[in-house]
């Protein structure tokens, strides 16, 4: 399945709008986190994973994980604009008896692999999946998106040795490099430089991307297909609050909670990209 | 008579070859601890099916999960301060939560680690899995009792954690029995006069305990409680409707096990007086497996004491 730069990116916009509409409605959540992955969750649900929206439990799927739980409205949106569960669903995020919860839960919500929301801990249960299907034919792929900051971890590095041991080669670890965490930028709070070079040293093959940009992603998707015996990193650089420029400036606007103001500024700004395309 | 003396964790090796035998996609995962949790029988015929990954608990439990995930019949193992203790998030957050069907086997559990010490003894497992809501927590007493319970377990729908000591205690079952389901528990022996409560390596003392009280004319009526949750609430009910009295045993801290499982129960239905035989807010240090049941209590002659005191404290 290929689709246009042109696609992809009306298709993200949509996807910004809808998160945007989700936390102004549940007021609160983080929605910067949710923003840095958008483009990367697009292209991995129009471009790269092979699943079946009518069937979400098909058994030759390829997998998904998000590290990131935080991230899970931009997930909820894509799911939902991919076609499997109603958009309506998006509206009642966070709230008690919603299908959509806060963090990714399996059997609740279509489309979604794998539990979330507790950091550090996505890599690991990739691996088992990945473990698991390997000696399918044609083994699915597993890809996990984490945020920069969950790098922290312990379990990560745990994992990390795990899926390089076993050749875990179906197996793409997305590392959202936004820079930032909770309290700041990952570099102030404990450094992860030279984030590829661990991962070469642990056994990986890396390439790094512009993760908002279409080309980029796939190029550097492309740039690990010859990793045979090796897991797979893809390191996209991104910016937390993508879209939304009083987001982007606003280093603390990770913790931001909209209001009625903001909200409608945000979408103003995402519907403002849209007349210019 | 001296009853033939078997290691319950030899069960598991063999626990695992008959589920894959009967065709379920059982996978072990273990974190380089497979030849003490005797995982390595299984892997002798299923080496494929066999993953060990390193020293690591956390990765081993998100494994296990992530195998869960894609349908294999997981059970993973290991040394059971670490595998609950380092792995506890883990086993809330991607095990627990989602509630998969992961046959988690904590070895060398209680003070049967011996000279091993404090680190190793865990006596806390049954309190950190109990709280855990749809977590089935199972303790056997003996080898045949842990086979049908690590066997059955493959049938699981829900997360299920199974407790084994290290070292080799009295057969209390025959061979072959395989009477034994979460939620169910067993009456070994009859009696009137006071409800002993019990599980793993306690069962064969309270067994011998309740012989010691029969000499006295105390009918104590014996309950294998293996399956520390679910409760077999209404054998226990039953039992302390008829005795009005109960004492509790188990190598496990008096906080957070069966102990406070039954007391919970009891007050909850039907309050009786009652006495627990366990560790008491103490860690556990090094010496032999015997030396340190007699230092700890865990003991026949201390259920007997214990049951004559709820005996005079009962009111009928």
């Amino acid at each position: 399945m290929t689709h246009s730069v042109q696609e992809l990116s009306e298709r993200a916009l949509a996807v910004r709008r809808d998160v945007v509409r989700m936390l102004g409605l549940a007021r609160s959540g983080l929605l910067a986190s949710s923003l840095s992955i958008v483009d990367i969750l697009v292209w991995l649900y129009w471009g790269v994973l092979d699943v079946r929206p009518g069937e979400p439990e098909w058994e030759g799927r390829d997998r998904f994980v998000l590290g990131k739980g935080h991230g899970c409205p931009a997930l909820y949106s894509v799911l939902a604009n991919r076609g499997f569960f109603p958009r309506e669903e998006l509206w009642s995020y966070r709230r008690l008896g919603a299908m959509l919860q806060t963090y990714p839960e399996v059997r609740r919500t279509p489309g979604i692999d794998a539990p979330g929301g507790s950091l550090g801990q996505g890599l690991g249960v990739a691996n088992g999946l990945a473990l698991a299907l390997r000696s399918s034919d044609p083994a699915p792929s597993v890809v996990c998106l984490v945020g920069d900051g969950e790098l922290q971890e312990g379990a990560m590095w745990e994992s990390a040795l795990t899926a390089a041991h076993h050749g875990l080669d179906s197996l793409t670890l997305i590392v959202d490099r936004n820079g930032r965490q909770m309290e700041g930028a990952t570099e102030d709070i404990k450094s992860l430089e030279p984030v590829a070079d661990k991962f070469i040293a642990f056994g990986w093959t890396v390439a790094e991307c512009d993760g908002h940009d279409f080309s980029s992603l796939r190029s550097g998707y492309g740039e690990l297909a010859g990793a045979v015996g090796r897991p797979r990193c893809l390191i996209a650089r991104t910016k937390l609050g993508k879209g939304i420029s009083f987001l982007e400036e606003d280093p603390s606007g990770g913790r931001m909670v909209l209001d009625r103001n903001s909200t409608d500024r945000a979408l103003e700004e995402l519907a403002g990209e849209e007349d210019g395309q | 008579m001296i009853a033939a003396e078997r290691r319950p964790r030899d069960a598991y090796g063999q626990a695992l070859l008959s589920a894959a035998r009967m065709g379920k996609p059982v996978v072990a995962v273990d974190g380089d601890s497979a030849s003490a949790t005797r995982a390595s029988l299984f892997a002798v015929e299923y080496p494929d099916r066999c993953i060990n990954v390193g020293i690591s608990e956390q990765d081993m439990i998100l494994t296990a999960s992530g195998l869960a995930l894609a349908g294999k019949n997981v059970y993973v193992s290991s040394y059971g301060s670490f595998l609950v203790g380092r792995g506890y998030e883990q086993i809330r957050s991607m095990v627990a939560i989602p509630g998969l069907p992961v046959k988690i086997v904590g070895s060398h559990c209680g003070v049967s680690a011996g000279e091993d010490g404090a680190s190793y003894q865990m006596l806390e497992d049954l309190a950190l899995m109990r709280v855990l809501p749809n977590m089935t927590v199972l303790v056997p007493a003996d080898y045949t009792s842990a086979l049908a319970l690590l066997t059955g377990a493959a049938d699981a729908t829900n997360p299920v954690y199974i407790r084994l000591g290290r070292t080799a205690v009295p057969d209390v079952y025959d061979d072959g029995d395989d009477d034994f389901a979460p939620g169910a528990g067993r009456v070994l022996r009859e009696g009137d006069d006071v409800t002993i409560c019990c599980c793993g390596i306690m069962v064969s003392e309270a067994l011998r305990a309740a012989a010691v009280l029969a000499k006295q004319n105390i009918r104590a009526e014996v309950i294998d409680c293996y399956s520390v949750s679910p409760l077999p609430a209404r054998v226990i009910l039953n039992s302390v409707h008829r005795t009005g009295c109960c004492v509790a045993a188990e190598e496990h801290f008096a906080r957070g096990g069966l102990g406070e499982a039954v007391a919970a129960l009891t007050a909850s239905f039907y309050p009786v007086p009652m006495k627990q035989v366990a560790v008491f807010d103490k860690f556990g240090q090094s010496g032999t497996f015997e030396e340190l049941r007699g230092y700890y209590g865990l003991t026949a002659s201390q259920i007997v004491g214990a049951a004559v005191q709820v005996l005079t404290m009962r009111r009928r």
